[in-house]
């Protein structure tokens, strides 16, 4: 395929990643640097009262937005360089938190409360994932081919269902009182509210997410386990190796490469955390970072979004992510191509 | 598949592993099938602490809705014949216009089938039967559709329900379209620069989708006044309108699209077209005629992810479309927003369980492609 046709064929999409991804990304980066607000001017307005043997006037200062021909607010754009990622980290509150040494006052600002759940939530449900999708799978292999079919039908509903719904369907079993939350309250004998502090909301965010992706994690483990080599299994079991060990030894170094693959799209994607803040209502509790975006992205009471600083944070969060991301992503690299980059 | 005794695992292991089957499918289904049932009883029954008068409804009985044993029967009975319908319908459908066409239709078939039986054949025939049966006549299990009722009638939801197919219809269409073409030029191209379109991709699927809309958003908004120059008066404002966020959307399921029918592509023999451009063809009539005969296996899976992403979107739409084309799940925050009462809450699980309901079809009928489509990416990818 020569460069003209290939052009043609791939072009479409090049395009549309081009306008829509990478040309965002290159402005979310100027607009951090900058900030749009409305031109106000300084007026002197004198108001006069009615008084009993003169008018009683005073002049007062007042500001107020420039209008334009049509009626609109003027607004002007003026480079304030970091100032945006200044307002978004509170630097200075961060300042006085190492000075007086108080940590958990750390934690009371929104960025660094969010980035604190956002890689907690991200590492812990990374192993308790794929352990349980390697448990699914290994059950299924074990049982009969029979009831393959239905498992995996029951599995993909988690999978599949809408993420807001799928979080809001298990904080409905423990709101108020309910089933769950009455049967934890009878079992521990003691008065719980799950949705009264943020650690049992992060507990229940956590189980949501395994909920929602064990299940790919399964189906993809197992169809890893139908490639495995029977000769290998045969010779261990005849060298007396027991199960572990030939799951420990033989098993698991053939699924390495799918669970490298799972980790990485995992990390990507719980990275992401922000439909699970939504649907358990938790903006008061916990947050996450791609949620602080969001938040600045939807207009408040007056109606303006603060365009600057959800740039500033969708930067800082880029720059999470690809921290995250580069040692698996050059692991897999070397493994694949034996370079070094 | 029969494995040499000494591989069988014991009849405990054996055991174990159903015990934990067993297990893990309660928890997969069980908020799913409890939140339909709560959506079916009044408030009091929905939030109960006691999980048979959710189940059995007491409080709503009370109120005179239920349905009697025999009520139940017929209901079951109604449902088991509908779903039972649907493989032979199809297979009879078949031969009119391929196998996925024949499968939709009949599924579409059913449904309307199942609707009619739900909302006149069932109420009709209980209503008459019941008083006559004694025992088995009387209201034995609180139920109630007040609430879908509400929500899609009152709540006008059916609005919602039109904007997400517009939006998620025109994700899958042009996302598939665009994808394919894509898929095949990196899967027959020997350059270098195939490789680094796709490395390149697999980065743009690790941003943050809040990150994009953030550069989507002041443009979208001040539209008007910076195309005003190109387009005259007739200058739209893109934010609010679906179109943008169709293509939005096609934009951010674009890598994943063209890895995984690049792989598709890959494992097409490519001796196929290239006997046809040795018979003259140029790479857009082969791809014509000898590729799109054989790709619908590959495209439907990808489709299927597309509609998923188009569907289960919250992010994006909720933030760039306006009150009057909200797709149903940013609509359904405006339910539990509410939630004043317990009856709005009750509603909102309604509205909820309506979103799942078409996504439950779906897996029913496309298991064994979304089952492929997860493993191909993996195994190949």
């Amino acid at each position: 395929m020569n460069a003209r046709t290939f052009a043609w064929f791939v072009g479409p999409s090049v395009l549309m990643m081009l306008v829509f991804i990478a040309a965002p990304l290159v402005s979310v980066f100027i607009q951090s640097f900058h900030v749009t607000s409305p031109v106000l001017e300084t007026v002197e307005v004198e108001t006069c009262t009615p008084g009993f043997a003169a008018q009683i006037c005073e002049t007062e200062t007042k500001t107020r937005p420039l209008l334009d021909d049509a009626g609109k607010v003027i607004t002007s754009t003026e480079f304030v360089g970091l100032q945006s990622y200044r307002n978004v980290l509170e630097l200075s509150r961060v300042a006085d938190v190492f000075a007086k040494g108080n940590w958990s006052g750390l934690l009371a600002i929104d960025f660094w409360k969010a980035l604190r759940f956002t890689l907690t939530f991200t590492f812990i449900t990374l192993p308790i994932m794929l352990s349980t999708g390697l448990a699914i799978a290994l059950a299924v292999n074990l049982a009969t081919e029979r009831i393959k079919g239905q498992v995996i039908f029951v599995s993909l509903l988690p999978f599949i269902i809408t993420p807001v719904i799928g979080a809001l369907s298990i904080r409905w079993l423990f709101i108020g009182d309910g089933i769950l939350t009455a049967l934890l309250e009878w079992w521990l004998e003691a008065d719980i509210a799950m949705f009264a502090q943020a650690w049992t909301i992060e507990i229940l965010m956590l189980f949501y997410r395994v909920w929602h992706v064990a299940p790919f994690a399964f189906i993809v483990l197992y169809a890893g386990l139908q490639t495995l080599n029977m000769d290998s299994i045969e010779s261990a079991i005849i060298d007396g190796a027991s199960r572990w060990q030939r799951l420990r030894y033989i098993v698991i170094p053939h699924l390495m490469p799918l669970i490298v693959f799972l980790s990485i799209i995992h990390l990507m994607d719980s990275y992401r955390v922000f439909e699970e803040i939504v649907g358990f209502a938790s903006e008061s509790h916990v947050i996450s970072l791609q949620w602080i975006t969001y938040d600045f992205l939807t207009p408040d009471d007056a109606g303006n979004r603060s365009i600057s600083r959800a740039s500033a944070s969708s930067m800082l969060t880029m720059i999470g992510i690809a921290i995250i991301l580069i040692f698996p992503l050059r692991q897999t690299w070397r493994d694949y191509y034996g370079r070094k980059i | 598949m029969s494995l040499p005794r000494a591989l069988q695992p014991s009849a405990s292991l054996k055991a174990c592993a159903f015990g934990f089957l067993g297990f893990w499918c309660v928890i997969a289904a069980f908020p799913i099938l409890w939140i339909t049932v709560m959506s079916l009883k009044d408030p009091i029954d929905a939030f109960s602490s006691n999980p048979f008068h959710v189940v059995f409804g007491s409080a709503t009985r009370e109120t005179g809705t239920g349905v009697s044993a025999f009520g139940l029967v017929l209901g079951l009975a109604l449902a088991v014949g509908a779903i039972s319908a649907v493989p032979a319908l199809a297979k009879g459908l078949t031969p009119l216009g391929g196998r996925f066409v024949a499968w939709g239709l009949s599924s579409a078939a059913t449904l309307v089938g199942l609707l009619i039986a739900a909302f006149l054949l069932w109420p009709g025939v209980t209503g008459v039967l019941d008083p006559w049966l004694g025992i088995f006549g009387r209201p034995m299990i609180g139920f109630t559709v007040d609430h879908y009722v509400s929500v899609w009638v009152h709540g006008e939801f059916y609005r919602n329900f039109i904007n997400s197919m517009i939006v998620t219809s025109g994700v899958v269409m042009i996302s598939i379209t665009v994808g394919t073409l894509a898929g095949f030029g990196l899967a027959r191209c020997r350059m270098k620069i195939a490789f680094w379109i796709l490395i390149v991709a697999l980065i743009f699927r690790a941003l943050p989708h809040s990150v994009l809309v953030s550069g989507y958003l002041p443009v979208f908004v001040n539209s008007a006044a910076i195309l005003r120059p190109v387009l005259g008066e007739a200058a739209p404002t893109l934010y609010g309108m679906p179109l943008p966020v169709i293509f939005v959307l096609v934009a951010i399921n674009q890598p994943f699209t063209i890895w995984m029918l690049r792989s598709f592509f890959a494992s097409i023999p490519p001796e196929l077209d290239e006997s046809a451009r040795v018979d003259g063809c140029t790479y857009l009539q082969a791809f014509r005629l000898v590729i799109i005969p054989v790709m619908w296996p590959g495209v439907i899976t990808t489709a299927l992810f597309s509609f998923l992403l188009g569907y289960n979107d919250f992010l994006v739409t909720s933030l760039l479309l306006d009150a009057q084309n909200q797709t149903m799940v940013p609509a359904i925050t405006s339910f539990f927003n509410r939630e004043t009462t317990s009856t709005d809450q009750v509603r909102a699980v309604a509205a909820a369980v309506s979103i799942t309901a078409p996504l439950f079809f779906l897996v029913m009928i496309f298991q064994k492609q979304i089952v492929s489509g997860l493993t191909a990416g993996a195994v190949k990818g």
